[in-house]
């Protein structure tokens, strides 16, 4: 009984959030806001869901592999993030109009893809 | 009660879901259609887990250790290829 209700907690809770991340995708402007929605939001749902999995599977085998997604999620999710809103910057998707400032544009050379640490000078 | 979470959940990730395909086939440029299919693979991961919980089945776990280890390297392999210089532009 305190199974079902410990389970269907996080089962609502990661699906809400998997949800949320759809909203996020559909209705954010430009792709860097998208992914900030999808990115946590979908990270967490994962784990979240499976940890309502260990709770209702009280086994040591089917415990550890739940463990071992949300370890493996919450690990990989922030990498995959980073490198495909990298890889959108260098390609040049436009960003919002409302952005207020993008100190990356000042600070990176797009040629050697190498970040400096203060304003540098373009010759473009 | 149960059951009444369950299907509240499996209608949240069918939501989310169709939001995402929406996404993927309206999407402007490239990246934003990865983005979409990574969301995707991660909505199948719950679908996936959500499906082994309400039909007692727990053996499909291995499956969702496979699909998440795949679509990390998705989205590496296809950041890799933006990068070096694949198609820009798919309009």
């Amino acid at each position: 009984m305190m199974t079902d209700i410990i389970t269907s907690l996080f089962l609502l809770l990661g699906s809400f959030l998997m949800l949320l991340a759809g909203i996020g995708i559909i209705r954010m402007p430009d792709l860097l806001t998208r992914m900030h929605a999808t990115s946590k939001a979908g990270a967490l749902g994962a784990g979240l869901m499976a940890c309502g999995f260990a709770v209702y599977f009280p086994e040591a085998s089917l415990v550890v592999r739940a463990l071992a997604v949300v370890v493996f999620v919450i690990m990989t999710a922030p990498v995959a993030a980073h490198v495909l809103a990298r890889a959108g910057y260098f390609v040049g998707i436009k960003l919002w109009e409302g952005t207020v400032k993008d100190v990356i544009k000042e600070r990176y050379d797009l040629k050697t893809h190498q970040l400096g640490s203060s304003a540098r000078k373009r010759d473009d | 009660m149960f059951e009444l979470a369950l299907t509240l959940s499996f209608v949240f990730l069918s939501l989310g879901l169709v939001l995402a395909t929406i996404r993927l086939l309206i999407g402007p440029t490239l990246p934003d259609r990865v983005v979409a299919l990574e969301v995707i693979a991660s909505l199948t991961i719950g679908f996936i887990l959500l499906y082994s919980v309400a039909y007692d089945t727990p053996v499909l776990i291995d499956v969702v250790i496979v699909l998440a280890l795949t679509s990390f390297m998705a989205a590496v392999g296809f950041a890799r290829y933006l990068e070096q210089g694949g198609q820009r532009d798919d309009d």
